[in-house]
């Protein structure tokens, strides 16, 4: 619509209304927008996300109704109870109820993961931003660090760790967690602020004065943000694995606190594997299930951040 | 190009000296010290302080590490508390073991892998490549040791096709039967583990065929009637070729951590297991050498995919 500008008096409000509504249409949309559109295209991503919302949600206001040292309490009469008896689930050789279990498993497992996510991401993207953003030998130092870090065997390390920390519980093997699994972030991030670093607009605010601090967080970090968002919903579904992991070797939460990896290692006895399945298949099935819809909600995110394979407008 | 390689092995020198300290650090930090298995209730706290002070245990932590290093570099590696062996001969059984493993599990991976990369840039945007592209999703979100969890219950227990535990049967006798009941005991492990350990590859190969097919160079071969087989073969895969065959030192960390998982699942007693039970049992000694160990190993496998990475792409050359 073409406008003389130079008549601005004759502007009505009802005339501004329309041009910015105008203006809105034709500008780029925004990511939130853009993803949005996405998943009302693809409904098996609705769906995934959907039942991940609605399982955390489940698990951790379920678990507030299950008594913790109650159900961890040693019960003859449920001795591997078959499930749909007493027993929703059955119960394992303790007779402790496995549905039960599963949900505080469950609410463990994720709130670590969690939290895992949050600090491992956090520190990924600052790293990744400040050691791409300043180059150099800040660059250098930080690369030869996370260099250093890629070659430590992490899993034995962690069990090493675990092993010598004499109390420990869930927050402290988160903390103990995230020191080991920032990097994948942390490269992603540096490389796409490298090439972030070297446009136009970046030397324009480096010029008028802003403060690096400033070009970093208010300038390239929003650009990046969509990276971030896809990078993050990814590295959920692999810190499910990790936290599961160590507890099925035995060296995460404590005994006592269940947890999803706890679930599973009732399958190293080979009476489980083969007769009890309900001791450990379940959450087997679920950490499967989970994992493959926050997956696959991520691939649909980074789908919505690459323009070329959008499905939706 | 040789700057690069000497760049990159004196990179190498700091790396392994903080992972030494490391390591040390983590062996001073357990509890108990390394006489716990040879004294008996009659040793008293005089002898095992005479004993510690004699073995140097009460210098300055770096006058330690140093006679630490000193040991490692001719090879004293300490004694087992666990087996009462030495740990050198403990790793050279196990970890002949845990080769056997990785190698068969490498091989397998670039069995599947590389056709199925191929095979899904051939077919970009066809089903083919969109059942491909479904497989790496699921290898790449379900967790690997729930995957060996779930195949052995499948294919040990209730399908009864593979053993559940062990090396090799006991029942093996000579030479053929041997060599077929080691890889009986590998082949369900193995090829969970290629299965799940081809996604780096077939995502490689896959985006670099179909750069391939759009490039000049193959649209002229096109043009001049070579045929579809030789283009692959000589114009597209072998282009490939070096830099996925550099990805198998990056894939040593994966297999060596994957290592721990399948062993404890199949009670292989490879490195992985070894290092379960040490850690249950405080085996110090054999802790400090896997890690340190599995360290080195991965510190080479990265050394060299580096240099092959660099000799193939000179871009990444440092001048």
């Amino acid at each position: 619509m073409a406008y003389d500008f130079n008549a601005r008096d004759e502007l009505s409000d009802a005339d501004l209304l329309e041009l910015s509504k105008e203006a809105e249409n034709e500008a780029t949309p925004s990511t939130i927008k853009v993803m949005m559109s996405e998943f009302k295209v693809d409904k098996i991503a609705l769906v995934s996300a959907g039942f991940i919302v609605f399982f955390i949600v489940a698990v951790i206001l379920g678990s507030f109704f299950i008594n913790v040292p109650h159900i961890m309490e040693t019960d003859l009469m449920g001795y591997y109870a078959k499930p749909f008896s007493n027993y929703i689930l059955g119960a394992d050789a303790s007779g402790r109820p496995i549905f039960s279990q599963l949900v505080v498993g469950s609410r463990n497992s994720i709130l670590i993961a969690i939290g895992l996510t949050a600090i491992s991401s956090t520190f990924g993207v600052v790293y990744g931003l400040v050691s791409g953003y300043y180059g150099g030998y800040v660059d250098l130092a930080m690369q030869r660090v996370y260099d250093f870090m890629m070659i430590i065997p992490m899993l034995m390390t962690i069990i090493v760790i675990v092993t010598i920390i004499p109390n420990y519980n869930a927050i402290t093997l988160t903390l103990l967690l995230s020191l080991f699994y920032w990097m994948g972030t942390s490269r992603l991030i540096r490389s796409s602020t490298l090439a972030e670093s070297q446009k136009d607009y970046v030397a324009a605010s480096k010029v008028s004065g802003t403060s690096n601090l400033k070009i970093i967080f208010r300038e390239i970090l929003p650009n990046i943000a969509s990276l971030i968002i896809v990078d993050t919903t990814l590295s959920f579904a692999e810190n499910i694995g990790v936290e599961t992991g160590l507890s099925y070797l035995g060296f995460g939460l404590p005994d006592g606190t269940p947890s999803l990896g706890t679930l599973i290692s009732n399958a190293n006895d080979p009476n489980n594997i083969t007769q009890y399945w309900w001791t450990w298949l379940p959450a087997a099935f679920e950490i499967i299930l989970l994992c493959l819809a926050i997956s696959y909600v991520g691939q649909v995110l980074r789908r919505t951040a690459d323009a070329s394979q959008r499905r939706g407008s | 190009m040789w700057k690069t390689i000497l760049r990159r092995v004196l990179i190498m020198i700091p790396e392994l000296i903080v992972l030494s300290i490391l390591v040390f650090l983590l062996a001073k930090a357990m509890p108990g010290d390394p006489f716990s298995g040879s004294i008996n209730p009659k040793t008293s706290p005089a002898q095992l302080h005479r004993l510690m002070a004699a073995n140097g245990l009460f210098d300055p932590w770096y006058v330690q590490y140093w006679h630490w290093v000193v040991n490692l570099f001719h090879g004293k590696l300490g004694m087992s508390y666990e087996y009462q062996m030495p740990v050198i001969n403990l790793i050279k059984q196990r970890g002949l073991n845990t080769l056997w493993l990785a190698t068969f599990t490498m091989i397998l991976t670039y069995a599947i892998g590389l056709p199925l990369g191929i095979f899904a840039g051939k077919h970009e945007g066809k089903w083919q490549d969109t059942i491909i592209r479904v497989f790496n999703y699921i290898t790449m979100s379900v967790p690997f040791f729930v995957v060996l969890v779930i195949g052995i219950w499948i294919f040990g227990y209730a399908l009864g096709w593979f053993p559940t535990s062990g090396s090799i049967s006991p029942n093996a006798n000579g030479m053929g039967e041997t060599i077929l009941s080691r890889l009986g005991h590998i082949i369900l492990p193995g090829l969970l583990g290629a299965l799940f350990g081809t996604v780096n590859i077939v995502q490689y190969l896959r985006s670099q065929v179909i750069d391939a097919k759009h490039s000049a160079f193959v649209k002229t071969a096109v043009a001049k009637g070579v045929p579809e087989k030789d283009i692959y073969r000589h114009h597209i895969f072998r282009n490939s070729l070096l830099p996925i065959a550099a990805f198998a030192g990056y894939s040593i960390t994966g297999l060596l951590a994957g290592s721990i998982f399948t062993e404890m699942i199949f009670s292989y007693p490879g490195m992985g297991q070894l290092f379960l039970n040490a850690v249950n049992y405080r085996d110090y000694t054999v802790i400090t050498t896997l890690v340190l160990l599995y360290g080195f190993l991965n510190l080479m496998g990265t050394l060299i995919s580096d240099i092959v990475l660099s000799i193939v792409d000179p871009r990444i050359r440092v001048e």
